[in-house]
């Protein structure tokens, strides 16, 4: 009696001791991701913060880009980010419309959604190589913001109807029914009542994927992006700086790369600043509408 | 046109817009193919799949992809190695262990570390880790397999942990109760229970996670090291795939033969993670979760 | 009576996918009466009540075989339009369901898109709320959010908005089953008053309920309509034994 009770003890204590080893690496786990993110931030931030200052984001580069500010890459990314939302973000709303408001279960709808999973797999390299074969010569866009923005609009296309598919099945049914008895119909129901109630889900959850767009350097290499450009970029049709492009650029090619080391790092940090400041902003306006929501 | 007609109308427009991602993914193949394709006019596809040299610039060049295919599958399993382990332990302690508070943190953590552009983490791996592993380990250079894999890692957990996260949250909370009821204890039940139920979706984040790494550009672009040579050592440099095509797309001439090379390097690139995410999808649909039936 | 009958179901089948909802079922309803639909869950009567606005059609994988005539006409036939009956046919659903809009908003919605000169709306609304005994509860908050509304007064609210409408029948889908007793109360009331003008036909589980507010019941059971009569008769003495059982709680 007293020795398995013994045994009964000891097993215990193995299973405890299992569940604690377990549970110690998944914490460190947890923390390894938490501590990678803090690094990476820590060191742009260390480092990038002597660079910025109102001449560096106000000013075009000087002296072969060794001086001076980085305003031409900043607008170009802003225009090549607006210019990805005009083009994703209504073809993504009226994707989502389709499958969630209008598509029957079946073959079409289940085709629809394996291109859309594929089209979100698919590399920024070969969206840039499709932008460069499809917009930039047979189309003969050239290297501009059109062709970048096309390109990005279409990279952030999937994340788009994600988010807009979450949203508008996020609007309670009921909203649906009610205003269906109310001999309105459907396309008016989806203009009235279902889109204007999904639709800060869908910016929300969009913000993520236009905080790529601002970010993607390897889409825009070949699609939009100059080296260096004397002028702020006059039309659609200009080639612009960008500033992941130009981050990259700055850090592998020339002859001056050690020496330009302080403005890589301070384009590094507005960069990062911008794009996960759209991430961040999405992030707590989406944690306050659950907590606020009304139905 | 009267209501109903309209209606219709409306539902068809919809439809048009929901297979805008199908339309595009069939425009990046033709892309890609009209101006890849010529290239196999002059090289025999045999010679540039396994081919070992890539000397494009060379006269007579050689398009040997050979090196190039096994420098991405050597990044991206040494990045799954990381990845895995890392982004599913994180998901588990997310969705089974950690409290409420530690759980949004965390969270959000891994969502802004998705956020970070691409060419953030490969400056970063270029400035701040190639410089140390060069001194820790007394390398020729610090951008080499190793180098590139851990950054490629910390780009597939977000993906890795987020869509484990979805899958763990779905399995249904008789099973964990089941479980519990028979005195099973907490690492029991998710080791025995909860991580075999929620398989399907933890295998579907790998593949999407894999996917993300083999198509990543520029962190292989600026981390690598760029040697075109079938690696003997982890400190060995590699040139994969998107690489390739980066670097070297802006240099070449317009139609050429390496310009052609490039563009069928893409169609090799789109082709593999084609299948990777038709797995995937295959995957999450074949084993869909479905309540005890899974299990 | 024939004469006076605004909806005929004639032979009338209803499928969810393959399973069978609703069998051979043919009965009438009269205008401007009070028609319940009773039985236990799963029978079939929120089914019927919706298939009379073509409500299930948004629902995939439905099929319908017979005639439902809605004014001598068949509503399943192919070149009517379902908006069309519905603006006809209002309903008022189990749970209140206001659109997250003022009130005023919410009883304008349906009249402004179906082409209500704006000149008329106030009347409208007032007459509206006025007809769901809720106007004076909210004529100074008119532009207030419909969500701030206790149940029983969203469920008003969405009575007055689908008169707004000036349906010529009523369909309520256990409209009641949701909120507390007194604002039971009220509805049955209202019930009572709109009558007068309206044809009114009403799911519900609580048997005192179509008991006071009916003039006709109808009893189902697993899909079938096993016994439709006047009230009084249904229950007191019911014609067939699955009917009283029902009533006196014997089963369901």
């Amino acid at each position: 009696m007293k020795t398995s009770e013994a045994a009964g003890v000891r097993l215990m204590r193995r299973r405890y001791l299992k569940q604690t080893i377990f549970f110690t690496l998944v914490r460190a786990s947890a923390l390894l991701i938490v501590l990678a993110l803090g690094g990476v931030l820590f060191h742009i931030f260390y480092h990038g913060i002597s660079a910025i200052s109102w001449e560096f984001i106000t000013r075009p580069p000087t002296d072969s880009m060794t001086k001076g500010g980085i305003l031409p890459a900043i607008l170009g990314t802003i225009y090549l980010t607006v210019g990805a939302i005009a083009v994703g973000l209504p073809l993504g709303i009226a994707s989502a419309i389709y499958l969630t408001e209008y598509a029957k279960q079946g073959r079409v709808i289940r085709l629809i959604k394996v291109g859309i999973n594929c089209l979100a797999g698919v590399p920024s390299v070969v969206f840039g190589l499709f932008g460069l074969g499809f917009f930039v010569i047979f189309l003969g866009f050239g290297s501009s913001i059109l062709s970048g923005s096309l390109t990005l609009g279409f990279l952030i296309l999937p994340t788009i109807i994600g988010a807009a598919e979450e949203a508008l099945k996020g609007v309670p049914q009921t909203f649906r029914e009610a205003s269906l008895s109310l001999g309105v119909s459907k396309w008016q129901t989806i203009y009235r009542i279902v889109l204007p109630n999904a639709l800060p889900g869908i910016l929300t959850g969009s913000i993520l994927g236009i905080g790529r767009a601002a970010g993607e350097t390897a889409p825009i290499m070949f699609t939009a992006a100059a080296y260096f450009t004397a002028k702020l970029p006059g039309s659609i049709f200009d080639e612009v700086m960008a500033l992941p492009y130009h981050i990259y650029v700055l850090a592998t090619a020339g002859t001056h790369i050690e020496a330009t080391r302080p403005i890589q790092f301070g384009t590094v940090l507005v960069l990062v600043a911008v794009v996960l400041g759209i991430d961040l902003v999405a992030i707590v306006i989406r944690g306050y509408m659950r907590r606020n929501k009304r139905w | 046109m009267n209501r109903k007609t309209k209606e219709i109308f409306i539902k068809y427009l919809f439809l048009l817009f929901a297979l805008v991602s199908i339309i595009v993914l069939g425009l990046i193949v033709f892309s890609l193919f009209r101006e890849g394709l010529p290239l196999f006019s002059t090289v025999a596809v045999h010679d540039f799949l396994f081919g070992l040299e890539w000397y494009p610039t060379y006269d007579p060049p050689s398009f040997g992809i050979f090196p190039l295919i096994v420098g991405s599958l050597i990044v991206t399993a040494i990045a799954t190695l990381i990845s895995v382990p890392l982004g599913v332990l994180a998901a588990v302690y997310i969705s089974e262990i950690a409290p409420q508070r530690v759980k949004e943190i965390l969270k959000s953590a891994i969502e802004l570390l998705a956020g970070l552009p691409s060419v953030v983490l490969g400056f970063f791996g270029m400035v701040i880790i190639a410089p140390w592993l060069q001194e820790t380990f007394d390398l020729p250079t610090g951008l080499n397999i190793i180098n590139a894999s851990i950054i490629l890692a910390v780009m597939a957990i977000p993906t890795i942990s987020s869509i484990s996260e979805d899958a763990l949250y779905a399995v249904p909370r008789e099973f964990k109760e089941a479980s519990y009821a028979l005195g099973a204890t907490k690492f029991e039940t998710i080791a025995k229970v909860i991580v075999p139920a929620a398989l399907s979706g933890i295998s579907t984040a790998i593949m999407l996670g894999m996917a993300r790494a083999i198509g990543e550009t520029m962190v292989v672009l600026m981390v690598a090291g760029g040697a075109a040579a079938i690696p003997e050592s982890l400190f060995d440099s590699v040139r994969p795939m998107p690489a390739s095509i980066a670097a070297e797309m802006g240099e070449t001439p317009f139609r050429s033969a390496h310009y052609q090379a490039l563009f069928a390097t893409g169609i090799v690139l789109f082709l593999l993670t084609l299948a990777f995410n038709l797995i995937a999808d295959y995957v999450s649909h074949r084993f869909r979760q479905t309540g005890s039936a899974t299990l | 009576m024939a004469a006076n009958d605004i909806i005929r179901i004639h032979r009338v089948n209803f499928y969810y996918g393959a399973v069978r909802a609703l069998t051979d079922i043919s009965m009438q309803f009269e205008k401007n009466k009070v028609t319940a639909l009773i039985g236990p869950s799963g029978c079939g009567k929120s089914t019927l009540l919706r298939l009379l606005n073509r409500m299930n059609d948004l629902i995939d994988g439905t099929r319908v075989e017979g005639e439902i005539l809605f004014e001598g006409r068949n509503i399943y036939a192919p070149q009517v339009d379902p908006v069309e009956i519905r603006r006809k046919i209002g309903m008022v659903f189990q749970k209140p369901n206001p659109f997250p809009k003022t009130i005023y908003n919410n009883i304008t919605y349906g009249p402004r898109l179906n082409g209500v000169s704006a000149a008329d709306l106030p009347g409208l609304v007032e007459q509206s709320l006025r007809q769901a005994v809720l106007w004076d509860e909210v004529k100074d908050i008119l532009d207030k959010s419909a969500m701030n509304l206790s149940g029983g007064q969203q469920q008003r609210l969405c009575i007055a908005r689908a008169l707004a409408m000036k349906p010529d029948v009523l369909l309520m889908d256990e409209p009641t089953s949701a909120l507390d007793p007194i604002s039971t109360a009220k509805i049955e009331e209202l019930v009572e008053e709109l009558k007068r003008h309206y044809t009114i036909i009403i799911v519900t589980h609580n048997m005192q309920q179509a008991a006071r507010i009916s003039d006709q019941t109808a009893f189902f059971y697993l899909g079938n309509l096993i016994e439709y009569n006047k009230t009084e008769k249904i229950f007191t003495k019911p014609d067939v034994k699955q009917t009283e059982d029902y009533i006196t709680g014997r089963f369901g």
